[in-house]
């Protein structure tokens, strides 16, 4: 041990008890790939009537959020960035894009 | 009518099957009917940490497909009239048994014994799902690391959703120097994180290996890890037994850090 190390705030096992808490929650609040595939085929799905989408840049994932009322506690939320190249503005209310 | 007890963990080579036969021979100890099954078929082991690999005639698998009779697979131990091991096939694997076939199984068999003890495989595919098909009762082991405490979260999960209520939790292979100095997770802290109740904690202890080269399980010995088995085995049939303090033989210095 070299005298810097004790200066350091965090001793390993700290390091090791706040990683698993973050990944716990990340595994905890996800689901399974076959799942997600299909929630993001969905929503390009839906979202595609509407606007041009770059297919490409799209990311969709479960995350943690804080609760709104600021206790400190987190629930799951999706969290969705979808690049849009364009809007489909001619699109009739109950008519797909063609 | 007897209790099924699986032991599971996740990840593999935390201590599963040592405690499988640990946990058996300690509460043959106690003179309860005990049967342990080797659930990890195509890699058993069970046998070997037991001893017990040269008396194998038939095996799980033959008890499933009607080859045997039940009893003559059962292998009485070396040591104790009122244990016996039911080894897993080794030239099969995993899907050579169902769900249903090992809850039948262990029904059955709860007539019979106190207590079944099922050694699961790592894993949480067809292994890992027969062995806790007709579970009363699990016990999650891990290790104070990462990925040990992560795959133990998510068995954890798997049992719930799999009406095994309330696990608990065995922590294996502490090291007290190194969680004295901050570089290893206590049982304390791996209970935080996965918030289910404490059973055991075992040291990390030579005698672990040299038991198992001789094929002889140490619970009950004077080893720290043998008493930390005794004391859990104790837990299981519930008794009230304090946590054994793995700082104990520590000499002069450990006299006076307790004072």
């Amino acid at each position: 041990m070299k005298i810097t190390d004790i200066f350091k705030r965090k001793s390993s096992s700290d390091v090791a008890k706040d990683r698993l808490r973050l990944v716990l929650v990340s595994d905890r609040a996800s689901c399974s790939p076959d799942l997600m595939e299909r929630i993001r085929s969905d929503i390009i799905e839906v979202l595609s009537k509407y606007a041009e989408i770059d297919k490409d840049g799209i990311d969709i994932n479960f995350t943690q959020m804080d609760t709104e009322s600021g206790s400190g506690k987190t629930v799951p939320a999706l969290y969705a960035n979808i690049p849009i190249r364009n809007m489909n503005h001619n699109t009739k209310p109950g008519q797909s894009a063609p | 009518m007897g209790e099924v007890i699986v032991i599971t963990s996740g990840k593999g080579g935390v201590g599963k099957t040592t405690t499988t036969a640990n946990l058996g021979t300690g509460l043959a100890k106690l003179n309860k009917k005990v049967v342990l099954i080797d659930t990890d078929i195509g890699l058993r082991n069970l046998d070997v940490v037991m001893g017990l690999e040269n008396r194998i005639v038939y095996n799980l698998v033959d008890v499933v497909e009607g080859n045997c009779k039940r009893n003559q697979a059962l292998i009485k131990d070396k040591k104790y009239e009122n244990l016996f091991l039911l080894p897993a096939a080794q030239t099969r694997d995993k899907t050579s048994v169902t769900p249903e076939q090992m809850k039948k199984l262990t029904d059955e068999l709860k007539e019979e014994f106190d207590y079944i003890i099922l050694d699961c495989p790592a894993g949480i595919e067809q292994g890992f799902k027969n062995a806790i098909a007709g579970a009363d009762r699990a016990l999650v082991i891990t290790t104070p690391e990462v990925s040990a405490v992560r795959d133990a979260d998510r068995i954890i999960g798997l049992l719930e959703a799999n009406e095994i209520k309330n696990p608990q939790l065995i922590v294996n292979r502490l090291r007290p120097d190194l969680i004295r100095r901050g570089d290893m997770m206590s049982a304390a802290d791996v209970v935080d994180i996965l918030a289910i109740e404490l059973l055991g904690q075992v040291p990390d202890d030579e005698n672990i290996v040299i038991a198992t080269n001789n094929g002889e399980p140490l619970v009950g010995d004077n080893s720290l890890a043998g008493q930390a088995y005794m004391n859990i085995c104790r837990r299981v049939t519930g008794e009230n037994v304090p946590f054994l303090d793995l700082e104990a033989k520590k000499g002069l210095f450990g006299w006076f850090r307790k004072r």
